[in-house]
């Protein structure tokens, strides 16, 4: 497995884990009984805005933790330039993930629509950010193997 | 074995999905021709990660025509020497 894949697949893992493990603690402090209440927009709103910065935070100590790691057990250098291979398929894994997000987003809206209460939207919109990421990386992955 | 099986076929991009012509290259013998020069020595002088190189030799990969041309430098060949068009197919 090249440096990039095992790269995606840390990426990966660590997506999941740190979205699921934020949800978890933070669905423990949902207090508002009424979803249309301003708590719950309050909420809604915090759980958002905290999760883009810890998320960024975990990705990067988490990467540095797997570069030292992976250059302590393999020897193996980290590329130091991503090339027109590497770009094309970020590129091609930026386009899924973008794709599966606003399916998400529609869905999301589609919720309203249908008078289902905030929450489903704003959970809606969580797991779409969640699957965007997922299909992201595992389309990375996929055209590092298979080929681009 | 004959360094002819290391050619490969690799394909344009999203025209070989419709079934176009594909296309070879012999870079594997080449760089055997070439002092058993190593994928990262190639990549080096072309300006791409060794990734890439394998990526190209195993098929899975169609580099730009600028870096087709890179390659073919490297060996002093001219690109239908390095990478060949099949349109019998």
């Amino acid at each position: 497995m090249s440096y990039q894949e095992k790269r995606t697949v840390v990426s990966l893992v660590s997506t999941i884990l740190i979205t699921v493990i934020y949800s978890l603690v933070m669905a423990q402090r949902y207090t508002a009984t009424n979803p249309y209440s301003a708590e719950a927009f309050h909420f809604w709103g915090a759980f958002l805005l905290i999760l883009i910065p810890v998320s960024i935070v975990a990705r990067i100590v988490i990467y540095i933790v797997f570069s030292i790691f992976n250059t302590i057990i393999t020897k193996e250098k980290e590329p130091a330039f991503t090339d027109e291979r590497d770009k094309l398929i970020e590129l091609k894994a930026a386009r899924n993930s973008l794709y599966t997000f606003t399916a998400g987003f529609l869905l999301a809206m589609g919720s309203l629509v249908l008078d289902m209460p905030p929450n489903v939207m704003f959970i809606l919109l969580i797991c779409a950010g969640l699957m965007a990421d997922v299909i992201g990386e595992t389309s990375n992955l996929y055209f590092y193997r298979r080929g681009v | 074995m004959s360094l002819e099986k290391h050619q490969t076929s690799i394909f344009i991009g999203e025209e070989s999905k419709l079934g176009n012509p594909p296309i070879s290259n012999n870079i594997r013998k080449l760089r055997f021709n070439h002092d058993e020069m190593t994928q990262q020595a190639l990549a080096d002088k072309v300006g791409v990660t060794r990734q890439t190189i394998v990526a190209i030799e195993q098929a899975k990969y169609s580099p730009s025509l600028e870096l087709a041309f890179r390659i073919a430098r490297v060996f002093n060949l001219p690109l239908e020497e390095v990478f060949s068009f099949d349109d019998t197919t």
